[in-house]
């Protein structure tokens, strides 16, 4: 089990590039247990708004305010890219490398990368090369490395485009499984299936703002805004 | 013509009979590039790295810099170390003008610049791949830089051995600073230059040709040391 995960807020956040705003002003708290999805079109700042809570993104204005200090809250966070980024190493080494950083023992690290290489099914690929893996075994070591620190806020930006509906299974199962061991996810995504399926609730972003947010059961049931309605019903939206 | 083949057969005789001062002058060419070769890396394998991560004022300034110093005049670096060195230079008093220390002083000068700059090239493009990752893991600049040269280590064996091979071929500088004196800072070119300016072209061919064989030579051992073409694909 991982400890209780920290709380995040964003007041007034905004970012630009170019001086163009791709985020907000924004408003938004997360708290609480759960699966957040966070749902809208492309070039909506899905991945924007990820990056801002992670803090790898910087805002032109306003705060991010974690519960608890920055650091710590660095700490207790993973993140999954979109395109999985793997070291130029072995697939144990690219398991071990998160726990390696944080000077845990080489028994402790060999014994969590031998379990974690099952939990994925790369038990067999331990030492094959990372880069050569296929999309979907690529993904889910990306989601294993991050997972294996054992993080209490996941976020994943969209971990299942491109791939096929059994790589996307696996993976949405291995969430299913980190989320009830007390893991808090925050995902985007373009799959109105997998949302369905995955969230407990839900952000719902367009132009950079939020339109909607609460819990997904309502969000799908009785959507508040006409954007969103026409999203769920797959009507192009700009 | 004739030159060329009685240098082949110089260099076989030289070789098979191990020429006493052939395996010396031989021992201190590699004694001398190898020893600029490890300072020279030790020095610019990381300063490129962080040069290649760390964003600066003077950034762009510093990577044009050091891109010019690859182009640096082995003679005006030779001179200039011997300013230094001489009795009447600021480490006149360390005594170290044409001594071998002196000859590797003089290669570190100039090829620490080249490894430095092939070093950036390299760990540019390799940071660009992994800025998101070791962002997101949160890993401090020591962290980074480790990283990025254990997994570009094989780029980084090119960079070394470019280093090395000009380094090993180098003449103008530590010719200045040795001295080319008998037994003492005599290497391999700066023999092949004195016996070309003696007319004995056939021995300055056969020492040619053990250089050439010298410098393969350490390229392959160290190709095989790190198994360069075994894992090659990443």
């Amino acid at each position: 089990m991982v400890e209780p995960y920290p709380s995040v807020s964003l007041k007034d956040a905004l970012v630009k590039r170019r001086g163009k705003p791709i985020l907000g002003p924004i408003d938004l708290a997360l708290s609480g247990t759960g699966f957040t999805i966070v749902l809208g079109p492309n070039g909506a700042g899905k991945t924007t708004l990820l990056k801002v809570l992670h803090g790898v993104e910087r805002l032109s204005k306003g705060v991010v305010a974690w519960s608890v200090p920055d650091a710590q809250a660095r700490q207790m966070q993973a993140y999954v890219f979109q395109s999985p980024i793997m070291l130029r190493r072995s697939v144990r080494q690219n398991l071990a490398y998160p726990l390696q950083l944080l000077g845990e023992d080489k028994a402790a690290i060999a014994s969590k990368v031998t379990d974690w290489a099952r939990r994925i099914g790369l038990e067999e690929a331990l030492d094959r090369p990372a880069p050569r893996l296929s999309g979907g075994e690529r993904q889910k070591l990306a989601l294993g490395r991050a997972l294996i620190r054992s993080p209490q806020v996941l976020f994943l930006d969209e971990p299942c485009a491109n791939l096929d509906g059994r790589s996307t299974r696996e993976i949405e199962a291995l969430l299913q499984d980190a989320q009830a061991a007390g893991t808090r996810i925050i995902m985007t995504t373009h799959d109105l299936g997998q949302a369905r399926r995955l969230a407990s609730d839900l952000v719902f972003l367009l132009h950079g703002r939020l339109h909607e947010q609460g819990e997904a059961s309502a969000f799908f049931a009785t959507p508040r805004t006409s954007e969103a309605k026409a999203f769920l019903e797959g009507d192009i939206v700009e | 013509m004739n030159e060329i083949w009685a240098g082949i057969q110089a260099a076989f005789r030289l070789i098979v009979t191990l020429d006493a001062d052939l395996v010396e002058i031989t021992l201190r060419s590699l004694q001398v590039s190898l020893s600029a070769l490890v300072i020279a890396s030790l020095i610019a394998l990381p300063f490129g790295t962080w040069l290649a991560i760390r964003r600066f004022r003077y950034r762009r300034a510093t990577i044009a810099t050091l891109n010019a110093l690859m182009g640096l005049p082995p003679v005006v670096v030779g001179l200039i170390v011997y300013l230094m060195l001489s009795r009447s230079g600021p480490f006149g008093v360390l005594g170290l003008l044409f001594t071998p220390t002196a000859m590797i002083i003089a290669q570190v000068i100039i090829i620490t610049p080249l490894i430095a700059s092939i070093t950036h090239q390299a760990m540019r493009e390799l940071w660009a791949e992994y800025h998101d990752l070791l962002i997101s893991l949160n890993t401090s600049k020591r962290q980074r830089i480790a990283t990025l040269i254990w997994d570009g280590r094989r780029t980084l064996l090119t960079a070394a051995l470019a280093g090395f091979g000009r380094a090993i071929g180098e003449v103008g500088a530590i010719m200045i600073v040795g001295g080319n004196i008998d037994h003492a800072t005599r290497v391999l070119t700066t023999a092949i230059a004195l016996e070309t300016g003696k007319g004995d072209f056939a021995l300055a061919l056969g020492l040619g040709f053990v250089l050439i064989a010298l410098a393969l030579l350490v390229n392959f051992a160290i190709h095989a040391l790190s198994r360069t073409e075994r894992e090659g694909t990443w």
